[in-house]
């Protein structure tokens, strides 16, 4: 009896040694939500980012070794609003976990955590290839993000109640470090308040809905449509009459548009990172956007 | 303040419109346009030798008409299944036919990897084989798919698969079907006629390049399967009809490359499959007589097709494709074998494909092909300009 006793108490103890230790299998679709989840969720989470900030997050394939990596995924975080439709419907179909499906714990999409910029009024492909549910390149608000991590959070904790103390703590001191960073990032970005630009597509809404940038043009003919050279040239006679501080473009998109445009009216043309991974330094959500910053207030005359 | 609050209301209202403009996409409904234009060099009738050909096998119509337009309506039915319904609607002879193409209902919260299809579907053998034709890279299927299933092997049955909790991509399934179909016939077995194993295996090497590997075998005990008659003059038509045992093994791969894995500004894909099959049975010349002229018949046909298609600036693709078939059928009676159109005639189907589309936006394309068509003697150049459109919701497609 004493010795049954005994081994229950190691086996559970063994069973929770493990489950402590044990880690959430996080499938994110773009690197600031694999960045995010890492952060909030610490040696308690294995991330993998099913893309890197040199793809477009638009248009991925729903390749083999995704499929393999949802099936083993506790956790989706994802963009969301329909950033993803063209792939990660097809990877939760053919990879047979319930777990991460539309409507479970298992699947977290930011954009469904904040209020969103750019829902259109009518659908209509003749408007290109717009999202319905509105725009959803919401990382690029650091306000937004602050929701988004909150939320998150609370779904690491739900979902591993075990460690829920362990990620709160851990979500305070991240948000305690943001706010100051976006302190300092508001006084810093005051030189760019009212600044106008031209964007390749149309990601940077929930950016310029933080500082105020006004957005005078897109490379893009229609949303999602390739750069055409037609384009371009009305693009330049719109631009004369008040040339815009700059022609921003990311590290996924090509830089041969906004290159050409730049060399045609002299504004200068700008990569900007977008996401973690996207230039060099950029390790994580605070550096990324330091550096966003810091490349734009560069081109201020 | 009343234009303040006429505002706000105005706004609440746009609100609740678009979200009902979401839902709106639930089922998700989409049709595909598709219209061709092809001309031919050679006006003689189309065969393949050492083939029997079936469903819709063959080199399409000639001038302007009309290809495979669909109408595909699908949703999750509710937690634990998905629904899908595609009608393909052609014309046949002047007359516009609806084809039930696919109505299955699939499994989704039964976990652990596996999930069951059931209903018809197209099988999982091959890789091209689960492709809607509209998303294809050529506007037509390749040889051997035309030899060996009448373009596509459609059946209604059930699928079972299981991905494997891997790093490695893994897929293993089977299924059991009914076989009344094309290539297989009589709905053997009480109903249970034809069944296919498969497995796929695939992956990444490093970040530009993905690939995936398939193994599958398909078999069938078909009874009375026919394939196009013809008639002499003055007699019975006599209809070329296969009893016995066929068996079907293949392999196929994919191999796709983007620069970072960045697909859309350049990307570059190979694909190939090779398919052998094996027949035992009987074939006879049906025509309605109580003792029309038989062979015994051991059928082996095999083909294989490669090819490799190249963004190589938004918008535009080019594409290049070598099909090559072979048969080698034996019976007792040669002469019979030879009606039923199971000699090769001493000649190997070859066919080099080349391809070129545009793309406006991802929901339209056009396409123009050239073919220098050798499925039989007499050579045959082919040249289709197609236009291939969707509407509705943005789908996703498989890999
Ligand atoms: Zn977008």
């Amino acid at each position: 009896m004493r010795l049954n006793y005994r081994i229950i108490l190691l086996v559970l103890a063994m069973g929770l040694t493990k489950s402590s230790l044990a880690a959430l299998n996080v499938f994110a679709c773009e690197p600031e939500w694999a960045s995010l989840a890492e952060t909030l969720g610490g040696d308690r989470v294995k991330v993998v980012s099913a893309t890197t900030a040199y793809q477009d997050p638009h248009r991925i394939e729903a390749r083999p070794s995704l499929i393999a990596k949802v099936r083993r995924a506790d956790l989706l975080v994802c963009s969301g609003a329909e950033l993803e439709i063209g792939w990660l419907p097809m990877l939760q179909r053919q990879a047979g976990n319930p777990k991460v499906l539309r409507g479970q714990p298992g699947y977290f999409e930011a954009a469904d955590q904040i209020e969103r910029l750019g829902i259109p009024d009518s659908l209509d492909r003749s408007m290109g290839d717009i999202h319905a549910s509105g725009n959803p390149h919401v990382h690029l608000d650091p306000r937004r993000l602050s929701t988004i991590a909150t939320a998150l959070s609370d779904r690491l904790a739900n979902l591993d109640p075990t460690n829920a103390d362990y990620y709160r703590k851990r979500h305070d001191e991240f948000s305690q470090t943001w706010e100051e960073a976006l302190q300092r990032w508001k006084t810093r970005a005051l030189p760019l308040v009212g600044a106008r630009l031209v964007v390749h597509h149309q990601d940077w809404e929930y950016f310029f809905d933080w500082l105020g940038i006004i957005r005078v043009g897109s490379l893009e003919p229609k949303p999602g449509l390739p750069v055409s050279s037609g384009h371009i040239v009305k693009l330049k006679k719109r631009l004369q009459q008040e040339p815009p501080l700059a022609i921003i473009y990311t590290a996924y998109q090509s830089p041969r548009a906004a290159k050409r445009l730049s060399q045609i009216t002299g504004i200068p043309a700008v990569e900007l990172p977008y996401t973690v991974g996207g230039a060099e330094g950029v390790v994580d959500l605070f550096t990324l956007f330091d550096e966003t910053l810091k490349r734009l207030l560069e081109v201020i005359p | 303040m009343f234009l303040r609050l006429s505002l706000a209301s105005a706004v609440s209202l746009a609100l609740t419109t678009n979200a009902i403009a979401v839902d709106s996409f639930n089922p998700e409904i989409s049709l595909i346009l598709d219209g061709r234009y092809s001309a031919f060099d050679n006006e003689s009738e189309y065969e393949l030798p050492g083939f029997m050909l079936g469903g819709e096998a063959g080199r399409g119509e000639e001038g302007l008409h009309l290809g495979h337009n669909e109408l595909a309506i699908s949703a999750n039915v509710d937690d634990l299944f998905y629904g899908k319904l595609t009608t393909a609607i052609a014309d046949h002879e002047g007359e516009t036919e609806v084809e039930l193409e696919e109505a299955f209902i699939e499994t989704q919260a039964l976990g652990n990897g596996l999930s069951i299809r059931a209903g018809r579907f197209f099988s999982a053998i091959g890789y091209l084989n689960q492709q809607h034709g509209h998303a294809w890279d050529f506007v037509d299927a390749p040889l051997i798919y035309r030899g060996l299933f009448g373009e596509q092997l459609i059946d209604d049955g059930v699928q079972i698969g299981w991905v494997a909790p891997t790093d490695i991509y893994l897929q293993v399934g089977g299924e059991l079907l009914r076989g009344e179909r094309f290539p297989a016939g009589g709905a053997s077995n009480d109903g249970k006629g034809a069944s296919t194993l498969f497995a796929k295996i695939g992956g990444d090497i490093g970040v530009s390049h993905a690939w995936q590997l398939g193994l599958s075998h398909w078999r069938a005990d078909v009874e009375n399967r026919t394939s196009g008659g013809h008639a002499h003059e003055g007699e019975a038509e006599e209809v070329p009809t296969f009893s016995g045992d066929s068996r079907v093994s293949g392999i196929d791969f994919v191999w796709k490359w983007a620069p970072r894995g960045n697909a859309s500004e350049r990307n570059f894909k190979l694909q190939g499959e090779y398919f052998i099959r094996d027949e035992d049975g009987d074939v006879i010349m049906d025509d309605g007589s109580a003792a029309p002229e038989a062979t015994s018949y051991d059928g082996e046909q095999k083909g294989w097709y490669l090819q490799a298609v190249y963004q190589f600036m938004p918008r535009w693709r080019v594409g290049l494709r070598y099909d090559w078939l072979e048969a080698d059928n034996k019976g007792s009676d040669e002469e019979v074998l030879a009606e039923a159109g199971l000699d090769d005639e001493g000649h190997t189907p070859e066919r080099v494909t080349l391809m070129a589309d545009y793309s406006h936006s991802e929901y339209s394309r056009l396409r123009l092909q050239y073919a220098k068509d050798d499925s039989y003697e007499e050579s045959d150049d082919i040249l289709t300009l197609q236009f291939v459109m969707s509407l509705g919701p943005h789908g996703a497609h498989k890999f």
